[in-house]
């Protein structure tokens, strides 16, 4: 039986020698999404902005009537409304802003729901309440707190920890790979202007763990080369140990994608947000793992001999038998 | 690598069988399929994302325990002061500035005052809930501690928790989750149910019942234009009472509280068809009330729910059967509400609904089918990209892979864990992930090969070379589930449990299991060579 082999044996890419201008690529994403997000900001849901949030099912339309919604709710006086798809083109999320006072009387809050659902019904007998929330300001202000926290703590936990079982630079290395995968998936989010919501910033968290698999691999072989050949120029050491793993990084990533994108193409609408932006961020992560941890350890000084031990163990049981250690 | 005792491998196969086994309840139920009625039978349970139903999130007002505390330590100051021998004259008494002030009248009582008022201060556990100081050698200040504070909202975020579950329970709905969340919140969650508003009324209700006299030397006008007169307080009527709009003064102290109930009912009055709530105190409150009545006959009463007056009839005649009760123009279902909420007991603490979040219940169902269509797809998917690439190692991979998906469907059911819908995509994740192992395994093996080494051996060092890449990446999988259990709560908590679990089983059953299967073929058939 023959077996496939995506990459074939003896592949000898030369990955480093494009490493400056995809470098430059890479920075651009990252500074092109920073500036994204400020200038279009994201579309924060109801669990990061409140107020009160109503969402609907057109089961009888293929495409929601957004316009037509959005200007009839406004004429409710709640402001302007937000009115966005969300899953399918049939569905859509309506969010008003709760005037002052509402927040502390949960009943006006939801009886403002009430209204925009009857104001809808009226015109479209066909549409389904699928959920109507509520998020005081406050709580919507401790759900961004949190979002923020616990990125920032994920990934600084999950960069010492590279840290720990490698070097200084390897963990340098993740966290660089870490702020480019999690910055391009916020793009995405300020350019489509998707709804930003909990499951988003969860469906970041599991990349900021899971992206990291396939630099990790990258590392433990370049670890394993260092040691083996001493005399190879850095360059070189990265490329053969960037090739010799690339049938792994590819099999990997590619089991990972095979799984998710049936979910993203016929799974539950409410879960294509979260599920787009997983496989995003795993796919520039995969690049980062060849593109970005490995060029920046030769930037940051490593070389064959950063792993030389300086003090062999048969030294250090010597001094200790001494009393000097 | 060949050497698998028996004692190994049969722990291997009892532990993944069992898991599996496990599974099995939530598969039938999936399939439509009546699971034996004499088999133990967990069931995956799942979310209000998938199942529908209402989510509230309730926050308790501190501000309210603090003054609760003060006024409380008022009337004991009071109380301790009157009954002392000789008693205590005290005046200028103010609760300003959540501190409790007072002179006393002649300032050598002042040892004699704080010998009194010092064993009050110290609570039932060890934490010192108050602060004395005295001011100018006569006037004493009561400020409470932080710690103290704490302690009380703790207490009654406990027993509020309690309450608020007894009123759910009423209602009797299925499978309520009512738990604390953090120092002031409480989160509840009731499948199926589409319109929260009679639990909002419920949970919402205080229930604070209390009993005060009516201050008949307050004047008319002062009153409406709501001035006090010393030692009163105004008390509005409450809405769709026949004093609506208005607003009486009541005794802020003397009075009681109908925390000693031992019922209350709904009922019709006999004379005017009225819906009415009886009450029953227990021995301790019927006698207080007894007291009450006795004292003030002729007088009216204020009976007051939550800050508002629901009436404020004449005391005719003592009451001592210590049962009472209470008309205010109640609905039939607004007073059987009442009857609720003051049987389960009066909330400790106001709580306000901060969060609420209604899910229909199509779109969870739909939500299921189509994860499971994915779910489908993607596993199929990835079997036949690991069979075509590694063969019989794939499918050893593959048989894992199953395993893995029962395992961690199993430990779901039985551990009482909620798979949410962001769960769904936790599974498939998982599913995606954990083959990573055996592409690890399986290419190091080629590699090993590639460089000549004997069968044995190259499996042998594929299995240990790649450990620690495996090791690495699951680690830091761990911490990114760990972070998103920290972070998230409902449905995102859900999607970290699918990812925690799955990564655990994962490396179970894509390391460990494998290499049985491994072990297990090349001794048996002894191959020369190997197809990977």
């Amino acid at each position: 039986m023959k077996l496939l082999k995506l990459v074939p044996d003896n592949t000898n890419i030369q990955f480093l020698k494009l490493r400056v201008p995809f470098f430059v690529l890479s920075l651009v994403l990252i500074v092109g999404s920073w500036i994204a997000v400020a200038v279009n900001g994201l579309a924060f849901g109801v669990d990061f902005a409140g107020g009160q949030e109503v969402r609907m099912t057109f089961t009888q339309q293929t495409t929601a009537p957004i316009p037509s919604l959005r200007e009839k709710i406004a004429t409710l006086g709640y402001g302007e409304p937000v009115v966005q798809e969300f899953g399918a083109p049939n569905q859509v999320s309506i969010r008003v802003k709760l005037p002052d006072g509402a927040e502390q009387a949960p009943d006006a809050a939801k009886a403002i729901g009430e209204r925009v659902i009857a104001t809808v019904k009226a015109d479209h007998a066909d549409a389904r309440v699928d959920g109507n929330d509520t998020v005081s300001g406050k709580v919507a202000g401790e759900f961004r707190n949190q979002a923020i926290l616990a990125l920032l703590a994920a990934m600084a936990a999950v960069s010492l920890y590279i840290w720990v079982r490698f070097e200084w630079q390897f963990g340098v290395g993740a966290m660089f790979a870490l702020v480019h995968d999690v910055s391009i998936t916020l793009g995405l989010f300020a350019l489509t202007q998707w709804e930003f919501t909990l499951q988003i910033v969860a469906a970041i968290l599991a990349i900021i763990g899971y992206s990291l698999n396939d630099t990790i691999v990258v590392y433990d072989r370049i670890r394993e080369n260092l040691k083996k050949f001493r005399k190879m120029e850095m360059g070189a050491l990265l490329d053969l140990s960037v090739n010799e793993t690339l049938a792994r990084t590819v099999m990997t990533s590619l089991t990972l994608f095979v799984a998710l994108i049936p979910l993203l193409f016929f799974g539950p609408p409410s879960l294509f947000g979260m599920v787009a932006a997983i496989t995003v961020g795993l796919f520039v992560g995969t690049y980062s793992s060849v593109y970005m941890a490995g060029p920046l350890l030769i930037w940051m000084g490593v070389t064959t001999n950063s792993f030389v031990p300086t003090e062999t163990a048969l030294d250090k049981q010597e001094k200790i038998a001494r009393g000097e250690a | 690598m060949l050497d698998f005792p028996l004692w190994k491998k049969l722990s291997l196969w009892t532990t993944t069988l069992a898991a599996s086994l496990l599974a099995l309840p939530s598969l039938a139920n999936v399939a439509g399929l009546d699971w034996p009625s004499v088999l133990p039978n967990p069931q995956v349970s799942l979310g209000l994302d998938l199942a529908g139903g209402s989510h509230l999130l309730l926050e308790a007002k501190s501000a309210d325990v603090r003054a609760q505390r003060l006024e409380n330590m008022e009337e004991t100051v009071r109380q301790l002061m009157r009954n002392a021998e000789p008693r205590i004259r005290i005046g200028d008494v103010s609760t300003a500035d959540d501190k409790l002030s007072f002179i006393l009248e002649n300032a050598a009582d002042i040892d004699r005052a704080r010998g009194l008022i010092e064993p009050t201060m110290q609570g039932a556990t060890t934490v010192r809930e108050w602060e004395l100081n005295v001011v100018d050698g006569q006037r004493i200040v009561l400020s409470q501690t932080e710690a103290g504070v704490n302690q009380a909202i703790d207490d009654a975020m406990d027993s509020a928790t309690e309450v608020v579950r007894r009123r759910i329970d009423e209602l009797g709905t299925r499978e309520p989750t009512i738990i604390r969340q953090g120092d002031t919140r409480i989160v509840v969650q009731v499948p199926g149910l589409q319109d929260p508003q009679g639990l909002k009324d419920l949970v919402g209700k205080t229930a604070q019942l209390e009993f005060k006299l009516v201050d008949l030397d307050a004047l008319p006008t002062n009153v409406q234009a709501g001035i006090a007169p010393p030692g009163s307080e105004i008390v509005p009527y409450a809405p769709g009472t026949p004093g609506a709009g208005s607003a009486i003064a009541v005794k802020r102290l003397g009075g009681i509280r109908g925390d000693n109930l031992t019922g209350a009912q709904a009922e019709r009055d006999p004379q005017n068809g009225q819906s009415v709530v009886t009450i029953a105190f227990d021995a301790q409150g019927g006698a207080k009330f007894a007291k009450l009545t006795t004292e003030n006959t002729g007088r009216p009463f204020a009976i007051i729910l939550d800050g508002q007056v629901l009436s404020a009839p004449n005391i005719n005649e003592p009451i001592l059967g210590g049962r009472a009760q209470i008309s205010g123009s109640f609905t039939p279902e607004s007073a059987n509400n009442l009857a609720i909420a003051l049987r389960s007991g009066a909330l400790p603490v106001p709580l306000a609904v901060v969060e609420e979040r209604t899910v229909g219940p199509d779109l969870g169902a739909d939500s299921i089918r189509k994860g499971l269509i994915a779910m489908g797809i993607g596993s199929l998917a990835v079997i036949a990209l690991m069979i075509a690439t590694y063969g019989r190692f794939g499918i050893y991979a593959c048989v894992a892979l199953v395993f893995n998906v029962l395992m961690l469907l199993g430990l779901m059911a039985s551990g009482g864990f909620t798979l949410s819908l962001p769960g769904i995509a936790g599974f498939v994740i998982t599913i995606g992930a954990a083959v990573d192992a055996n592409v690890l395994i399986n290419e190091r093996i080629r590699e090993e090969r590639a460089r000549g080494r004997k069968v044995v051996a190259a499996v042998e060092t594929g299995y240990k070379e790649a450990s620690r890449a495996i090791f690495d990446a699951n680690l830091t999988n761990l911490i990114s589930a760990l972070a998103l259990g920290v972070f998230g709560s409902g449905p995102v908590r859900g999607f970290a449990v699918v990812l925690f679990i799955g990564i655990i089983t994962s490396v179970f059953t894509g390391v460990h299991l494998t290499r049985m299967f491994v072990a297990g073929w090349l001794r048996k058939a002894r191959p020369n060579d190997i197809t990977i």
